[in-house]
């Protein structure tokens, strides 16, 4: 059903290279500029951009050295990077040189998942997606259609099929990560945490970090802070299974039984509460059902967490006194990836609730209030009127999902309810590793009758579609202007630096043509990306030219805490902050939150965590080799008792059996003293299966793939993944 | 004459290999191959352990065995901050200098020379830092003449708990590590 004849190919294609010519007539003079410019001038240049190997986006400067890619460095002017780059980005040069990128588009030529294709032109990959989507409009409705996108270079794409008729468009970002935080802070302070995070570590006099591995994670700014609130000799207090290197600067660490956060959390606020140590002013001013609050905790006593946790309850009241001693400027840093065990959103809420106590919302060493630089958007015509509602929350299933559910859409495009998904079109996310139960994803792939990925590199995600388009790295490509709330209001540009070396192309040009296939012209009004930044940033009484040779600008100066004079406000239905939540209550959820005990590993089988490694982003950078040449693999640690009894040697390989019985890839041991006997961890990422990765192939082990359980969060539809369990299989 | 060394403050380390990254693409070090590394040092036994991340690298020892050992002559002292270098044209790649580093700080590039850290002495006269130490996103590197006792790196020597690396070998080697 999906084959198109060789003949139709042909004729197709005739119509398009001409298409192609007439595209290409539209921008000789960019095209030509950038050659003359670049490749013929010797010596250095240097030109500004910002990255894109994680979601960050922080500002860098390219060089260029006798017209070849030399390196990349931090912008100076940039708030994100301080002209600081983390590894990934200092290594983003080599997603440029990478051998096993995606060159041309690729339709495929056998059953889904076989990775078998032919090289086509983009013309011929276009009439492909148009056909297919034109008929699925016609048979189901555009909202058939569905988008998964990670990072701003989907906003093109995104604007193609809005414009198309979908509202069907969704990220990992927010059920597989961040959604429980945000949802848990929105029903506390009225407002989401946000990305960047609006944490004030650098003016921090006490930061908690549960489960965050800062410095491992390695989201630059927060890095950045991390390091000078130890150099201001801040109380670190990290609570995590593990002993991370954030915990090595910890003065005090508790090594928590995995999942039982919120028992420890409930109990800290206990000791806060009965000790009245928290802002009283604080709380009486912005507090709402303090007093049911203080109720409810009061049976959480130190003593009563203690089996629960493992932590001393003498330690529990210390660290809670501590953290009392520093307010307002103590943060318990809510996390990023937060989709755990199912219980999140309440365990979220219970952080928030222990910052609200700290009163440590709005002021300094605690929460900022973000501002961000304002530019007018794009003047285009509206979009069409959704006939139906979204897919991925029917009913409002998840109440308080503030967010599009990935895994909602997967359900309906597995279940064709509530209404029929027939294509999916991913951009720049490995849906594959990023969502959980491998298996549910392909039931769901095979519903479909088109499949579109654009990327570039060949993830596995791309192994299962009929149509993979590649994409200009960032280095190559304009992509929309960038500004982010943080501390001050900056915008960024990106810009090519050096050309795409085969037939990648940019995001906006894949967008634009395709919409102009569907006959969605009028949705582009603009020839090409630079009319489009040009005209935005006229509005701003800037120009292209002129953001080209800065990279950056800086907005106004805005206060950012209570004490700038932010005026304390909280979107909540009461609008205050609410210890107890009346609408959790009346939506039959827990209005305090309540500690639920996990399930426990069976004998013989352990826990299965995954985090980061600083040098590596999701799955998207194994086949980087100046990222590879740092780590090509992940290892399982396991803790030395453990690995005693197991017979198992440092750096040996074995292979990781679920509960379910799937086998892992082999991976390497590692032996250590930094982890709790009753969980192993790894890094995620690794253990890459997509045949076209042919560096990253086979290095490693995959969590995701051992992740076929998860539990979903009532709230807000997260997924928890940290209620895995594996044992170990040697290898013969 | 100034003498320039290290100062690398592992309390703020995180081992994030920036560094490491910097001083490849600075220096278009071959793939397989590294200048700089990270080594994790774990103390104890679960839960009370410490860790120490050290950023190592060539320590352009002031009793120079690598250089004795030369027999070209390519293994010499740089006039300039009496950094520790090879000269390329010179080295024939015998490793007679990579057997005597106590440090395992060279490697054979694969164009047949020793190859190793220079301080990024091509950056350091022209005013800039190594590219390990200009990059690093936690400031945890300093680098300076250790003759000049109001320089950064002399201050955090006089100041601070440091340890240099395998010091028993008597080569003297000027990175110092905070602790």
């Amino acid at each position: 059903m999906n084959s198109i004849s060789r003949r139709k190919f042909l004729k197709i294609s005739g119509f398009t290279v001409g298409a192609a010519a007439a595209v290409s007539a539209i921008s000789p003079v960019i095209k030509g500029a950038k050659k003359i410019n670049k490749e013929k001038i010797k010596g250095i240049q240097k030109i500004p951009t910002y990255c894109d190997i994680c979601f960050w986006k922080c500002g860098a400067i390219a060089y260029l050295k006798d017209g070849k890619l030399w390196k990349i460095e931090g912008h100076p002017e940039d708030p994100l990077s301080k002209g600081r780059l983390c590894p990934r980005g200092t290594g983003g040069i080599g997603a440029y040189s990478d051998p096993d990128r995606l060159r041309s588009p690729l339709i495929r030529t056998r059953e889904r998942g076989k990775e078998e294709w032919k090289e086509v032109t983009w013309g011929e990959a276009f009439d492909y997606i148009a056909e297919k989507m034109n008929k699925i409009k016609a048979q189901y409705g555009p909202e058939a259609v569905a988008f998964f996108a990670h990072g701003i270079g989907g906003n093109f794409l995104k604007h193609t099929l809005n414009a198309f008729g979908t509202q069907n468009i969704s990220a990992p970002s927010f059920a597989q990560c961040r959604g429980p935080r945000d949802v848990g802070f929105e029903l506390t302070f009225g407002d989401a945490i946000g990305s960047p995070e609006r944490t004030d570590i650098e003016n921090s006099k006490c930061l908690v970090l549960i489960g965050s591995h800062l410095g491992e994670n390695m989201h630059n700014s927060q890095v950045q802070e991390f390091a000078t609130a130890v150099q201001k000799d801040a109380t670190i207090i990290v609570v995590d299974p593990r002993f991370s290197v954030a915990a090595s600067k910890a003065k005090y660490y508790l090594p928590i039984k995995p999942g039982t956060d919120t028992a420890l959390l409930l109990a800290w606020m206990n000791v806060i509460v009965s000790e009245k140590l928290y802002d009283v002013d604080y709380v009486t001013k912005f507090g709402f059902g303090f007093e049911q609050f203080a109720a409810e905790i009061s049976q959480y006593t130190p003593e009563w967490a203690y089996p629960e946790t493992g932590i001393d309850p003498e330690l529990i009241r210390t660290t809670a006194r501590v953290m009392s001693q520093h307010k307002p400027a103590t943060l318990i840093h809510p996390g990023r990836h937060t989709t755990w065990y199912g219980d999140d959103t309440q365990r979220s809420r219970a952080i928030a609730l222990l910052n609200a106590l700290m009163g440590s919302w709005g002021r300094k060493g605690g929460f900022f209030f973000p501002t961000k630089f304002s530019i007018p958007g794009y003047p285009y015509p509206a979009y069409p009127e959704p006939a139906k509602p979204k897919v991925d929350n029917p009913n409002k299933k998840y109440p308080f999902a503030s967010e599009e559910i990935t895994t909602g859409v997967r359900d309906a495009t597995i279940t064709g309810k509530p209404y029929p998904i027939k294509s999916w079109f991913v951009y720049a996310t490995n849906l594959m590793n990023a969502l959980p139960n491998e298996e549910e994803t392909i039931k769901a792939i095979q519903n479909l009758d088109l499949m579109v990925v654009v990327d570039v590199i060949p993830s596995e995600i791309a192994g299962w579609a009929d149509v993979v388009l590649p994409e200009s790295i960032y280095l190559e490509r304009y992509d929309d202007l960038h500004s982010s709330p943080f501390k001050e209001q900056f915008l960024g540009i990106r810009q090519p630096v050096v050309d795409s070396p085969n037939d990648q192309k940019p995001n906006w040009w894949i967008a634009k043509k395709l919409a102009e296939k569907l006959g969605l012209g009028n949705y582009y009004p603009w020839n090409d990306i630079e009319e489009y930044l040009d005209f935005r940033l006229k509005k701003i009484g800037m120009s292209l030219e002129e953001m080209k040779k800065k990279g950056i600008i800086h907005g106004n100066k805005a206060p950012i805490y209570f004490e700038e004079g932010i005026v304390p406000e909280f979107a909540t239905p009461s609008g205050k902050i609410e210890f107890y939540s009346p609408q959790l209550a009346e939506a039959g959820f827990d209005p305090v939150p309540k500690y639920k005990r996990p399930e426990q590993p069976p004998s013989g089988y352990f826990r299965l965590l995954f985090g980061r490694a600083p040098v590596h982003s999701f799955s998207r950078t194994q086949s980087n080799r100046i990222l590879m040449d740092m780590m090509e693999e992940n290892e399982i640690w396991v803790n030395e008792d453990v690995a005693n009894r197991f017979g198992l040697k440092n750096a040996q390989h074995v292979r990781l059996k679920n509960q379910d019985g799937v086998v892992s890839n082999k991976i390497k041991v590692k032996i250590t003293e930094r982890i709790r006997p009753d969980c192993v961890y790894m890094v995620h990422g690794f253990g890459h299966n997509s045949k076209m990765l042919k560096g990253a192939f086979g290095k490693g082990a995959s969590d995701a793939q051992l992740i076929t359980k998860y539990k979903t969060d009532p709230l807000m539809g997260g997924t928890a993944m940290n209620v895995n369990f594996v044992t170990f299989e040697m290898e013969a | 004459m100034a003498r320039y060394g290290m100062v690398i403050d592992t309390k703020k380390c995180v081992g994030c290999m920036d560094c490491v990254v910097a001083c490849k693409t600075e220096n278009n070090v071959p793939e397989g191959h590294n200048r700089d590394w990270i080594v994790t040092v774990v103390n104890g036994k679960f839960p009370t352990v410490n860790l120490e991340i050290q950023s190592q690298r060539c320590n352009h020892c002031d009793n120079t065995p690598c250089v004795a050992c030369c027999p070209t002559g390519a293994s010499h002292v740089h006039e300039v901050g009496k950094v520790v270098l090879v000269e390329h044209n010179m080295c024939i790649g015998c490793k007679a200098c990579l057997a005597a580093c106590p440090y395992d700080a060279r490697f054979i590039n694969p164009e047949g020379y020793a190859d190793k850290c220079t301080f990024c002495i091509h950056r350091v006269e022209k005013g800039e830092l190594p590219a390990c130490v200009s990059v690093c996103p936690t400031h945890c590197m300093s680098f300076g003449d250790l003759d000049d006792p109001n320089s950064e790196v002399s201050r955090l020597i006089a100041s601070r708990k440091n340890h240099q690396l395998i010091p028993e070998a008597g080569t003297q080697p000027r990175i110092f590590y905070l602790t």
